[in-house]
């Protein structure tokens, strides 16, 4: 097994040991493969898609039969709903004594089977290295995910009598379609050409294809407006002319406008999810829409598609630079400029309020940072916080946007940094999501990540507080986090440098500080509980 | 409407939970299906038959096709197709009855499998709505039970589930 992390070229992986992964465990003692021991393993699988999502190779994590596998489940799921490539392994009780409930013995294959791209139950060692090779073949082509690989602690301890590792993956039922039909980009084409307002949703696919400089010559030749979902942040710039931001329930309102408006939707790997496009027949009926992923089953499942064109966004939009003389009416680019001129961001400063503003915070932070930094930001408000103010520019934008797991930020945060150790690495969370996450800080002080937290306290759960408050008579069930830590204090006891800002000022001057630190920080801000997302 | 679908897939373990699971998952209703090897030995072929609209049937289509161990999914064209249904039918039955029930049977083509004091049992291979008749035509006497295999489908012609013909 270790052999085929080798052949496959892992440098790192992400995991908790326990009784049935010590033999292989053993192997990787001896490996140059480094290992990262993480406090829980729900973190394992979020480090190594932070790793994944950062590096563009898949992301190892590692686990134990039982509850180390079941506590892997959710990072796993979060994985699979956003695409990104793991490699999931697991121990599992010795064959032999597979279905007899006994000790750390869990199901794993079978439970997670809706949130894998494939999964394997190996029951013979020299099965291995063809597991391997197809396991990291699927994870990483066609439309990425992760896959499973359980190992009963026998078949991990037993010799095979020759290694020899596949050259390639064979697989009968697993040819993903990468070039899109000529003829429908044609169709496309001549859709684009006749088109009076014509525009681009750039969604998460657009940056796992890789195809980030494709889509900007595009839009860049063709003068197409560009939109995007929450999982396309960071593909077009912020301040790019003509992006108009992001989309949805809680996205911008003039790029929803524009939308709205369009008579041609031309959807770049975006799968239509519910908080992207909260109506989408009604948009189908209005506009019409060219939908381009690699995976068929998006399209048509949220939105009827006119023209569904399969394959890698990157060769589909090469195949439409190539023949894009397309002239957008001066009409629209102006209706759209005035939609994004007439658009104030909301929020700010206000140095007498005891709080910093977190609107305005993250405009003035996204200002300081290195154009390639990266940034992971929580589940809740600080997520839309960061999703609609903090202008992504050379770096990248890591959140669950698909499974919405709270706690994956300082995860992510720590195998990012791994995978870019050059890189500016910025974690957003709330106090909520933190809490969710926070033994990762022993991860964070064992192996000494510097990354940069920036911790929103506003004592509540506050999406769902804003929730309780417009739908359900401000009645506050369960949203008061009223045992709060001294997360100073916390900090103190890990040894992390740690400083707390309760007003835009000063929370500015302690980010340049913690800009300048080489070592973990965390920038606790006093956020007031009645602060709205939007 | 029902629409038939023949899947051919990778003779391995877990497959057939794989699929179960993705209709239950996905909220897509089985009517039926059936597994069973192929003439090559590596290949199954489960044949489903859905209740659905044409949305619900490519859906299934597609995210079948997602599944890793499957390697083709082909929706049958209505009437382009053979179908049958193999069904036990063990029915109430004491000695004044035996010979009509005799009578039905010979007229649907099914054969008596199983003959007992009170009961007995017919076997039917079938299509749906003949299976359906017969059930009805000895529902009187009283069924004690079912069986049914699910339904089996073979294209016309020299087409097959691999290939067009060329």
């Amino acid at each position: 097994m270790v052999e085929c992390l080798k052949n496959e070229n892992v440098q790192i992986a992400f995991g908790y040991p326990g009784a049935a992964i010590c033999p292989f465990l053993d192997c990787l003692y001896r490996s140059p493969i480094r290992h990262v021991l993480v406090r829980e393993e729900q973190n394992a699988a979020h480090e190594a898609s932070g790793y994944a999502r950062a590096s563009g190779k898949p992301g190892v994590c590692i686990a134990t039969s039982g509850p180390g596998a079941t506590n892997m489940i959710t990072g796993i799921a979060t994985a699979y709903m956003d695409s990104v490539p793991l490699i999931a392994i697991t121990g599992q009780v010795s064959s032999e004594l597979l279905g007899r409930d006994v000790f750390q013995e869990a199901d794993i294959t079978g439970a997670c089977e809706p949130f894998t791209k494939h999964s394997y139950l190996v029951k013979d060692a020299a099965e291995l290295p063809r597991v391997f090779k197809e396991a990291f073949h699927i994870a990483s082509t066609g439309r990425p995910g992760p896959v499973l690989i359980d190992v009963p602690v026998d078949i991990q301890a037993s010799e095979i009598p020759e290694f020899i590792y596949p050259q390639r993956a064979e697989i009968i039922g697993y040819k993903p379609r990468t070039q899109g039909h000529a003829m429908q980009i044609k169709k496309a084409l001549a859709a684009i050409r006749e088109a009076k307002r014509p525009i681009l949703v750039c969604g998460g696919g657009v940056v796992l294809a890789g195809a980030r400089d494709e889509l900007v010559a595009f839009a860049e030749k063709s003068g197409i407006p560009v939109v995007s979902t929450m999982m396309g942040i960071g593909v077009v710039p912020m301040d790019s002319r003509l992006y108009l931001g992001m989309i949805g329930m809680h996205g911008h309102q003039n790029a929803n406008r524009a939308v709205g408006e369009a008579d041609l939707i031309i959807l770049c790997g975006a799968r239509v999810g519910d908080r992207a496009v909260s109506a989408p027949e009604q948009m189908a009926a209005k506009a019409k829409i060219i939908h381009i992923d690699i995976d068929p089953a998006e399209i048509g499942k949220n939105m009827t598609a006119h023209i569904p064109i399969v394959g890698d966004i990157r060769l589909v939009l090469r195949d439409f630079a190539g023949q894009a003389d397309v002239s957008v009416p001066q009409e629209w680019i102006d209706t759209v400029l005035r939609y994004k001129a007439e658009y104030k961001p909301g929020g700010e400063p206000d140095n007498e309020s005891g709080f910093v503003e977190p609107r305005s915070f993250m405009r003035s932070l996204s200002a300081m940072m290195e154009e390639n930094a990266i940034l992971t930001a929580d589940v809740g408000q600080n997520q839309i916080w960061a999703a609609r103010n903090f202008n992504v520019k050379e770096g990248r934008f890591l959140t669950s946007g698909g499974l919405g797991t709270m706690g994956y930020a300082l995860p992510a945060a720590i195998g990012a940094k791994l995978a870019k150790p050059h890189r500016q690495v910025l974690c957003i969370c709330g106090d909520g999501s933190f809490q969710m996450a926070m033994c990762e800080l022993g991860t964070v002080c064992q192996y000494g990540v510097p990354i940069k937290i920036i911790l929103m306290q506003n004592d509540r759960l506050g999406m769902v507080r804003e929730i309780q408050d417009n739908k359900f008579g401000g009645r506050h069930m369960l949203t008061l986090l009223e045992g709060n830590p001294d997360f100073v204090k916390l900090a103190e006891a890990y040894g992390i440098r740690c400083a707390l800002a309760s007003s835009n000022a000063e929370a500015e001057k302690l980010a340049r500080e913690m800009l300048q630190s080489d070592q973990a920080y965390i920038l606790v801000c006093r956020v007031d509980p009645d602060a709205p997302t939007i | 409407m029902k629409y038939t679908l023949s899947v051919l897939v990778e003779n391995q373990p877990g497959v057939l939970s794989k699929v179960s699971g993705l209709f239950s998952r996905r909220g897509f209703n089985i009517d039926s299906l059936a597994v069973g090897i192929t003439e090559d030995p590596a290949i199954s072929r489960i044949t489903i038959v859905v209740n659905g609209d044409e949305y619900i049937v490519e859906q299934v289509e597609k995210q079948l096709n997602k599944l890793i161990p499957v390697i083709k999914v082909k929706v049958l064209e209505p009437g382009r197709f053979i179908s049958c249904e193999l069904s036990l039918i063990k029915v109430n039955c004491n000695t004044k009855q035996r010979a009509e029930i005799m009578k039905i049977a010979e007229l649907m083509q099914a054969q008596i499998v199983d003959v007992a004091t009170t009961s007995l049992t017919l076997r039917l291979c079938d299509n749906d709505e003949r299976t359906q008749t017969l059930i009805s035509l000895v529902k009187p006497y009283g069924i004690k039970e079912i069986v049914r295999a699910g339904t089996l489908a073979i294209e016309k012609g020299a087409i097959t589930a691999k290939k067009q013909p060329s």
